[in-house]
């Protein structure tokens, strides 16, 4: 490509974002689905078009994995490293993939054609083992899959002409309740909102007890109250509305699922919360592994205008103006947090921000905004339509309404469960095909959340006992749970954002504990580490992120410790290096592996 | 104290047992320095917007763990800061800062003017204790004046704001993520000296570390003389009003 072909292309990117730099994270995503990848030049032409210093652009580029300020080759494949692909055998088919392709994990091939890495969980754990080919979702790997994406990429075929049924991605919805279950029509709520009125609609969230689905279960009537009555600031007073579908918690899938089969609840939700509080524009914050849902949701964004249910005037409300836009992530779990979402749409390295302010009073450009997540604001819209009364005494006395779990992992049914709040672990078991007495552990909510062990099957989800953003991962007797807990180490080191000393530091001397006692060096030294580890983590941690990044380590030590015991060796101490080890590079350049090449075995010369 | 009419309306709150007077708005470590008391921090600097990243002035306020430059003071708040399980974990951090960087004291410009040392000292840290990272971090000595170390960077981003804020010239700012964050360099070549930068600049006197060091008056004062040499970091002469961020370079 010219220089100028390059600086056109851009150019044109630039004008449909009005060169604004609150674009940004859009215009380095176009850019790079045009150029291939972000070199130094390509972000000086943007820093420019922006008017904001190279150095800040760099910032955010090398901020998220899914922007490469390095060549990656024509063809990127990721393999998605949750436990549940591990568990579905996926290590062993990314090695298949690499041998067939002469590459090493990591690097990009030698004519520049591909390369195969690992990326966070892509939320594909119930049709895993999944692959993102140039950021497009292909599910169900097998040897035979592997051998059919090596061949199409080998031949240079384009990833828009490969196979359909190559992306075809499931919902499996195994148990409806009233979210999955809704058949109203797309402007039921609007309706029975504009009927009633923006305070009374507000009246009946606040009756309904709602709490919100993303995990920390904050009352939504309460946000919602708090963020009409906040005023908007400057030149351009306005309120926000903003749909959190990042679902970056490995074992997630539910957010996705909903905005496939639910969008027009989801929107309305968003737009009922746009006529309480007076906001004009909506954000849906969608993680970048869900690329492939775009022309879906774009096709009922469209709809929804032509229908009056968007735009200006909705309903022919006069003054009731509100539209959606759907910014992508990029590879971030952290953006997921809110105040890190914020900054992220606003073009920026997704930090958590420090709060007080909460977002409710100054938000996406300091303005009040609410951010909600997917299945909250879908749950606000069925209020809207059935009342605060009838929400209320579905679930139990803390927790109102219905949960939907994503679950995977060692289970014959796995897929989308609905369920009313107050349903034991042990009847989800039973209804995804995991015998009770097979079973180990279930890890609810994710990585941040707990791990349980069979004598808890009989407890509740609900905010009350078992609090969930969703994910419901089983582990039957076979599984080794300390590999479980060092793959979610692993995790949080990757997906630190690196702004306070103890967690970007932190996770990572957790993650290399967890190397330290899998290679059969560690001992009681380094499972004391990990608790002084975490207590620092829980007190002096910016955000959740932190605070709960010891969570896995933590559980496991209390409920598995045999499965850390037998890795440990009897000595109080021992170092991390291991100096037999430290030769292999001179093995592997003088092509030697005999006997005399190693050093004594490490248990021997201890003996 | 006496109750002047002054102390009956400035509130206070309580630090270690004594009452600290302070203005609404301000931090519980801004009211803290300015009444005399210190307490440790490294991204906190007196003329800039707190950052709240470094963890280090850590506190706990009625029972709960917070960081002191962030949380804002409120009359009749109970703050410990000097005891045994917060300056355990103000330890632990220095260790971990440490062992992200590679620091080698003796053979570092900054050494007896650098805070994360001075603190190191004040906490007791006898040694990194957890095992080091080693990240490469290759020097900059492209400019005339100003050699870059990142080696040393504990990633404050004071420089970033003082760059950005008082000079108006972005020539610092952070890349990259988590373990692998790191300090670049406003120019398309990455070099310091391809930057409008200048030896002046508020952002050359900011560092508490020893990354952004003028060339050519190394070692002026000897070790052994400096500033934290002859007085702890805790000590008013040392610290009050922040004198430690006063003077720049080395
Ligand atoms: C590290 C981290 C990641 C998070 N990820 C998500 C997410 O992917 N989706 C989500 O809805 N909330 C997530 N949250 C919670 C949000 O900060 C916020 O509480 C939520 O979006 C509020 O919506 P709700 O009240 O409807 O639950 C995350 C929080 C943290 C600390
Ligand atoms: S706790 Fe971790 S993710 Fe959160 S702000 Fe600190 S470094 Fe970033
Ligand atoms: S160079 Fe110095 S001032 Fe800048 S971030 Fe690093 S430690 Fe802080
Ligand atoms: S001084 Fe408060 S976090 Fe650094």
């Amino acid at each position: 490509m010219t220089i100028q072909n390059k600086a056109e292309i851009i150019d044109a990117i630039l004008a449909r974002h009005r060169d604004k730099p609150t674009r940004l994270m859009q215009i380095l995503r176009e850019t790079q689905e045009e150029l291939g990848w972000l070199s130094k030049k390509t972000l000086s032409m943007i820093a420019r078009g922006t008017r904001q210093p190279l150095a800040r652009v760099e910032g955010v580029a090398s901020f998220y994995s899914f922007f490469h300020t390095e060549p990656l080759g024509r063809y990127c494949v990721l393999w998605s490293d949750n436990i549940t692909d591990r568990m579905l055998g996926s290590v062993e088919l990314m090695r298949e993939m690499c041998k067939k392709l002469w590459l090493e994990p990591g690097r990009v091939s030698e004519d520049g054609l591909v390369s195969v890495s690992s990326t966070s969980c892509t939320g594909m754990c119930d049709q895993g083992p999944a692959i993102l080919v140039n950021y497009r979702a292909i599910p169900h790997m097998s040897s035979e899959r592997v051998g059919q994406t090596v061949d199409l990429i080998r031949s240079e075929t384009p990833v828009s002409k490969w196979p359909a049924e190559l992306f075809s991605i499931s919902d499996n919805i195994r148990r409806r309740d009233i979210l999955l279950g809704n058949i109203s029509r797309p402007g039921d709520a609007l309706r029975a909102a504009i009927a009633r009125g923006a305070q009374p609609t507000l009246d009946e969230i606040k009756l309904s007890n709602l709490r919100g689905r993303g995990g920390a279960g904050f009352s939504t009537g309460l946000k919602w109250e708090t963020c009409r009555n906040a005023e908007g600031s400057g030149a351009d007073p306005e309120h926000y509305v903003i749909c959190n579908a990042d679902e970056g918690e490995p074992g997630t899938f539910k957010d996705r699922v909903l905005l496939t089969a639910q969008a027009d609840l989801v929107f309305e939700g968003m737009t009922v919360a746009a006529y309480i509080l007076g906001a004009r524009l909506g954000m849906l914050y969608l993680r970048g592994e869900y690329r492939y849902l775009l022309d879906h949701l774009e096709s009922v964004l469209a709809r929804r205008r032509k229908d009056k249910q968007l735009g200006h005037g909705i309903l022919d409300h006069a003054g009731f103006d509100f539209d959606i836009e759907i910014h992508f992530g990029a590879g971030a779990y952290i953006c997921g947090e809110e105040s890190a979402l914020i900054e992220s749409l606003e073009g920026k390295r997704g930090v958590p921000r420090n709060r007080p302010p909460f977002p409710v009073t100054q938000g996406y450009l300091g303005q009040p905004t609410i951010v909600n997540n997917v299945e909250t604001l879908a749950s606000a819209a069925l209020i809207t339509m059935k009342g605060g009364e009838w929400f209320r005494e579905i679930g139990t006395e803390k927790s109102a309404g219905s949960k939907i779990l994503s679950v995977s992992g060692d289970c014959t049914r796995p897929g989308i469960y609905e369920y009313p709040f107050g349903v034991r672990v042990a009847e989800v078991l039973a209804d995804c095909g995991a015998a009770a007495e097979n079973t180990q552990a279930v890890q609810i909510s994710g990585p941040s959340g707990v791990c349980i062990a069979s004598d808890e099957f009989k407890r509740k989800i609900g905010f009350e006992d078992l609090a969930t953003a969703g994910a419901f991962m089983v582990f039957n007797n076979k599984r080794d749970m300390f590999l479980v807990a060092r793959n979610f180490s692993h995790f949080f080191a990757h997906e630190s954002c690196g702004f306070c000393t103890p967690c970007r530091v932190g996770t990572t001397l957790l993650k290399n504990c967890m190397d330290k006692i899998e290679a059969g060096h560690g001992s009681e030294y380094d499972i004391n580490e990990i608790f002084k580890i975490n207590h620092l983590l829980q007190a002096a941690s910016h955000c959740g992120l932190g605070h709960t990044a010891c969570n896995p380590m933590f559980d496991t030590l209390q409920k598995f410790r045999p499965a850390y015991q037998r890795r440990l060796n009897s000595l109080a101490f021992e170092p991390a290096f291991d100096l037999d080890k430290a030769l292999s590079q001179a093995r592997q350049m003088t092509g030697r592996d005999d006997a005399d090449a190693h050093l004594k075995n490490t248990m021997e010369v201890k003996a | 104290m006496s109750a002047t009419p002054d102390t009956v309306t400035t509130p206070t709150f309580q630090l270690d047992g004594e009452e600290i007077p302070f203005q609404p708005g301000q931090t519980i470590i801004q009211a803290a320095l300015a009444a005399g008391k210190y307490i440790p921090h490294l991204c906190f600097h007196p003329e800039f917007k707190p950052h709240g990243s470094c963890k280090l002035c850590l506190v706990k306020i009625s029972g709960r763990p917070a960081a002191s430059c962030t949380t804002v003071a409120q009359a009749g708040l109970s703050v410990e800061s000097e005891i045994p399980e917060v300056q355990d974990k103000r330890r632990t951090l220095v260790q971990m800062l440490l062992v992200e960087g590679n620091h080698f004291c003796p053979s570092c410009e900054k050494s007896g003017n650098c805070m994360l040392q001075a603190l190191g000292y004040e906490l007791g840290v006898m040694s990194p204790h957890f095992p080091q990272i080693f990240p490469v971090r290759p020097v900059d000595a492209s400019h005339k004046e100003i050699l870059l170390d990142f080696n040393r960077c504990i990633l404050c981003e004071l420089c970033v704001r003082a760059s950005n804020e008082v000079d108006q010239k972005n020539v610092f700012a952070l890349a990259g993520r988590g373990i692998s964050k790191h300090l670049i360099v406003n120019s398309e070549s990455g070099r310091l000296a391809d930057t409008n930068f200048s030896a002046t600049d508020k952002a050359a006197q900011v560092c508490p570390v020893g990354v952004i060091l003028p060339k050519r008056v190394g070692f002026a004062i000897p070790i052994g003389k400096r500033k934290f040499d002859l007085k702890p970091i805790s000590d008013p002469g040392a610290s009050a009003g922040c004198a430690e961020h006063a003077e720049g370079g080395a």
